[in-house]
């Protein structure tokens, strides 16, 4: 399945977000799109997923326009958990999870084999078995967007698009879930296009790294490739240096400012 | 899993899943239902104790109970789990597609839409036939439910501000509904005036007949469509991601909801908060998902007009109150309760 | 919204042409009617009494229903004002509020449960049911996380209708009330009420018009909010409990005499503020004269609208008043 955009122009009322914009989604690996407050990356995402039609262009889902597509057979393909997503109180992970499963669904075919076990799977793969039957407004930050994670996973979709997945939750959670992204992507092989906020941790998850900036793609490819200080100083106005990740290896960015200087241990290597 | 019973046919292409909870209580509930059903057959000018109902209905009972059970009791309570179980569902749509616990029918103004077509009907038509009247009353309903739709929710207005317009909306119906029972010839106020508060004081097998094919027919349209209600619930775009045909599925699901309050008032009148109480009811017994709360929902609405009617047919005795001022009475302190617990949303 | 007249001259100008015209409505209304009179009927209804048909629904039924209205008309505009001034929403309005309907349930349980039947008694109940719901509905709508905003004030007024306006039903029906003491209780109306109810409440009415005014200037800085108005030295409580004292007036004596007519207060302070801008003294001079103008331009189209039947008067305040406030409602105007 490939997802790409030709000439594609997003907007809110008059003024565009995103003009004109050609992108390829390479599949079975991890995208990240990347970019400062408000430059459309989550706009961008939100076309892709369908969920905003585009002024001019197309977003193209095996070379066809993905509104050309029933919106089901779409579903089949593409999963997407938009930011901050709410479920109505008392809502169990089970049926949360469960959902997942309705492009496949029909009114008398509710709970099919397939269903359970696209269920049971997504369950295990997130590690919630045993919380199953917990509401999800009772599950820690990390838990309760694991769930959420299991549904785009039960949907069986070889595309999952996230966004800022990772936004509203402590550290240890963001690497929690950051981490059973990657193992998703290396084991099932699901392409993976997320948008999300921290940089470094994008260059360290990421295989494909899209920088937006001033309603185009200012450059794209692995973040060994484009990160680099002018990248950072054109795209988020903020003065860096990249580094190496010293326990990774991938870029690491390290922006200048205010704050305490303490004297420097050891050079750090860099880019 | 243990908690639904997963039911699996090969030869017929069925598979369900049943939360076990929803069951039990969906079961339970009824149950009660009837139970009250029975007592209240039994209640009024002669009374009947419920063994000697019991055998009416079988028909062993003595004649004479028999008479007064099939020609007056039997249709009134009828129509009360009818016009109940219809509102019940109705609300219990409508706060799925409008994803705001306060909203319901009444208060958005549908019932009151639905009103004046059934008053207009009665006092202007009054030769046609009355098969005619759920009609009338589904276009008033239809009416209103377009205004609400042009007026908010097209302009993406939230819940509460449409909440505002549809009680705006209750207002202007509320009085149309008045110049039609003032204008109304004196034969027909008594009965025009139902339409103020709702009231199924008088109701015949003719009503039953009237209000049981559409109660059946959206009833399951509305649990054939269940899983879309449900989808809706975790937010548009989630809605649309799983594909979800959204808007349509709003409009069948709206569509449904007006057929049903549509019939319930044109039998039963303006029953206020029935259709606001009962959804509320079921989620606090069975949980969130809509399948397991349309069943309950439909069965609590029926309990609260069965029981809601007991009251205005017996506590005032040997005057008749209509069954909308219990009903307002209960419903009005639980939705102010409601409102303090939803501040700031 | 820049007002059209903003200065002095413009102000008493209108206020003298608004004068004129209730006079005139005034005059029309005792003139235009079911039973056809003309001018010369009331000159000689009160220069040259005969006793004629004519002359006696004049005199006892065509003058009371106007000085009523106006009366009426006046309390319930400039209530409408200072209600949507001190709730800074311009949604407020006193049959949306609930206000008017639990004053009629007041009277209604008095009368039925306690055989009262004096006027003056229920003017007083009327005063203590508008009392009871406005601080039950401010209550429930500030005991919150966010206080007291427009919008659960506004749901919590529908509630209180609701209920209020069933339970008078069926206490109505139960009592067998005919039909038009039921709408009266429910919808209000100014014909067939004597001249003497009037006098009655007249002397509250009139003091909930004063006290207002006295509370223009207090209330425009109540307005700017609490904090900035006890900084700059107001006793925003005194200034509160005046407030609603004036709209326990004017609303309970217009409900006693003339039933719970509603959505007078919702217009006439829109169109007030159209006209004379933001100084509450002039909106609520402004608000009071519509107020008449609106109920009187009601009451006579109450006569006529589905002639030879009349209609309540609040059924025709409503059919003006509701989709004004629909539209309001619907473009997002709760703060002004």
């Amino acid at each position: 399945m490939t997802l790409a955009t030709k000439q594609l122009t997003l907007s809110y009322g008059e003024k565009p977000i995103i003009e004109n914009l050609d992108l390829q989604i390479p599949a079975g690996k991890i995208t990240v799109l990347i970019g400062s407050n408000g430059c459309g990356k989550s706009t961008l995402l939100r076309s892709l997923a369908r969920l905003l039609k585009p002024v001019t262009g197309a977003i193209l889902l095996d070379g066809r326009d993905i509104f050309q597509h029933p919106t089901r057979e779409v579903a089949k393909q593409l999963a997407i958990l938009p930011q901050g997503p709410a479920a109505p109180e008392g809502l169990t992970v089970f049926q949360l999870v469960k959902q997942g499963r309705y492009p496949y669904q029909n009114w008398l075919q509710q709970w099919s084999k397939q269903d359970e076990q696209a269920v049971v799977q997504a369950l295990q793969a997130t590690g919630l078995t045993a919380l199953a039957d917990r509401p999800v407004d009772s599950l820690s930050g990390g838990q309760r967007q694991r769930a959420w994670i299991a549904m785009t996973l039960a949907q069986g979709t070889g595309t999952i698009l996230l966004d800022e997945p990772t936004t509203y939750l402590d550290m240890t959670h963001q690497i929690e879930i950051l981490d059973l992204l990657y193992e998703l992507n290396e084991t099932e092989k699901r392409t993976i296009v997320m948008v999300l906020h921290d940089l470094n941790l994008s260059c360290r998850y990421a295989h494909h790294l899209i920088a937006i900036s001033n309603r185009q793609i200012y450059a794209q490819g692995s973040p060994e490739e484009i990160m680099t200080e002018q990248l950072v100083r054109d795209v988020f106005q903020l003065d860096s240096q990249i580094a190496v990740d010293p326990l990774y290896g991938t870029p690491m960015c390290i922006p200048y400012g205010k704050g305490r200087k303490l004297a420097q241990r050891t050079a750090v290597p860099q880019y | 899993m243990k908690a639904n019973y997963s039911v699996r046919s090969r030869k017929f292409a069925v598979s369900l899943l049943i939360s076990r909870r929803a069951f039990w209580t969906t079961v339970f509930f009824a149950l009660i239902t009837i139970a009250l059903a029975i007592v209240s057959t039994g209640m009024g000018e002669m009374k009947i104790s419920p063994a000697e109902v019991l055998k009416a209905l079988l028909g062993i009972g003595s004649p004479q109970s028999a008479l007064v059970i099939t020609t007056l009791r039997l249709p009134r309570i009828l129509v009360a789990l009818l016009v109940g179980g219809a509102f019940g569902a109705a609300g219990a749509i409508m706060q799925a597609i409008v994803r705001n616990p306060l909203a319901s029918p009444d208060i958005l103004g549908v019932t009151g839409g639905a009103s004046v077509t059934a008053v207009a009907f009665i006092t202007i038509f009054q030769s046609a036939s009355i098969f005619l009247l759920p009609f009338a009353a589904f276009a008033g309903a239809i009416l209103i439910a377009f205004v609400l739709y042009l007026f908010g929710w097209k302009r993406g207005l939230g819940s509460f501000r449409l909440v505002m317009i549809g009680i705006g909306l209750k207002a202007l119906t509320g009085a149309l509904v008045t110049i039609f029972i003032v204008l109304a010839p004196q034969i027909l106020t008594s009965k025009a005036m139902i339409w103020l508060t709702g009231s199924i004081y008088g109701t015949s097998w003719t009503d039953v007949s009237l209000i049981l094919p559409w109660f059946l027919i959206l009833l399951a349209l509305a649990s054939i469509c269940a899983r879309h209600a449900n989808i809706l619930q975790l937010g548009e775009e989630i809605a649309l991601g799983v594909g979800s045909r959204l808007s349509r599925n709003q409009l069948c699901l709206m569509l449904i909801c007006v057929g049903l309050t549509g019939a319930a008032v044109a039998i039963g009148g303006a029953i206020g908060f029935v259709a606001l109480l009962a959804p509320h009811i079921a989620r606090q017994l069975v949980g969130p998902s809509f399948g397991s709360i349309l069943p309950v929902s439909v069965i609590a609405g029926s309990f609260i007009v069965l029981g809601g009617d007991l009251i205005a047919r017996t506590a005032f005795a040997p005057l008749d109150v209509p069954v909308g001022a219990i009903t307002s009475a209960i419903g009005a302190p639980f939705f102010i309760y409601l409102l303090y617990k939803n501040r700031g949303r | 919204m820049t007002s059209l007249p903003t200065n002095q001259l413009w102000k008493w100008f209108g206020l003298f042409a608004g004068i004129l015209a209730i006079l005139c409505l005034f005059l029309a209304s005792i003139v235009w009617g079911v039973m056809n009179t003309n001018w010369q009927t009331v000159m000689d209804a009160y220069l040259h009494f005969n006793g004629s048909n004519e002359q006696i629904v004049i005199k006892d039924v065509r003058l009371p229903r106007a000085l009523i209205a106006t009366a009426v008309g006046i309390s319930l505009g400039i209530c409408g004002a200072l209600l949507q001034a001190l709730s800074r929403n311009a949604l407020a309005d006193v049959e949306i509020l609930g206000l008017n309907s639990g004053a009629s349930l007041a009277v209604v349980v008095a009368m039925i449960f306690f055989g009262v039947s004096s006027l003056a008694q229920f003017t007083w109940i009327a005063f203590a049911g508008v009392a009871v719901t406005g601080v039950l509905i401010y209550v429930i709508a500030a005991s919150g996380r966010e206080g007291l905003t427009p919008l659960t004030l506004t749901l919590a007024g529908a509630a209180m209708a609701a209920l209020a306006s069933s339970i008078t039903y069926g206490l109505l029906t139960v009592n067998q009330q005919t039909l038009d003491e039921v709408l009266f209780w429910l919808t209000g109306s100014v014909s067939g009420r004597k001249l003497e109810y009037l006098q009655a409440v007249f002397p509250y009415m009139a003091s909930g018009w004063l006290l207002t005014l006295m509370l223009a200037k207090p209330v425009h800085t109540l307005m700017m909010g609490d904090e900035i108005a006890t900084s700059l030295g107001q006793n925003t409580r005194l200034v509160k409990i005046m407030s609603g004292l004036a709209i326990v007036l004017l609303t309970g004596s217009a409900v006693a005499v003339a039933g719970p007519i509603g959505f007078v207060g919702l217009v006439t302070p829109h169109l007030a503020r159209r006209l004379v801008g933001p100084g509450l003294f002039w909106q609520f001079l402004y608000s009071a004269m519509l107020g008449a103008i609106l109920l009187l331009t009601a009451d006579i189209g109450a006569r006529f609208l589905a002639y030879p039947t009349e209609l309540p008067i609040g059924v025709v305040t409503a059919l003006i008043g509701a989709p004004f406030f629909v539209i309001l409602a619907g473009k997002g105007s709760e703060k002004r």
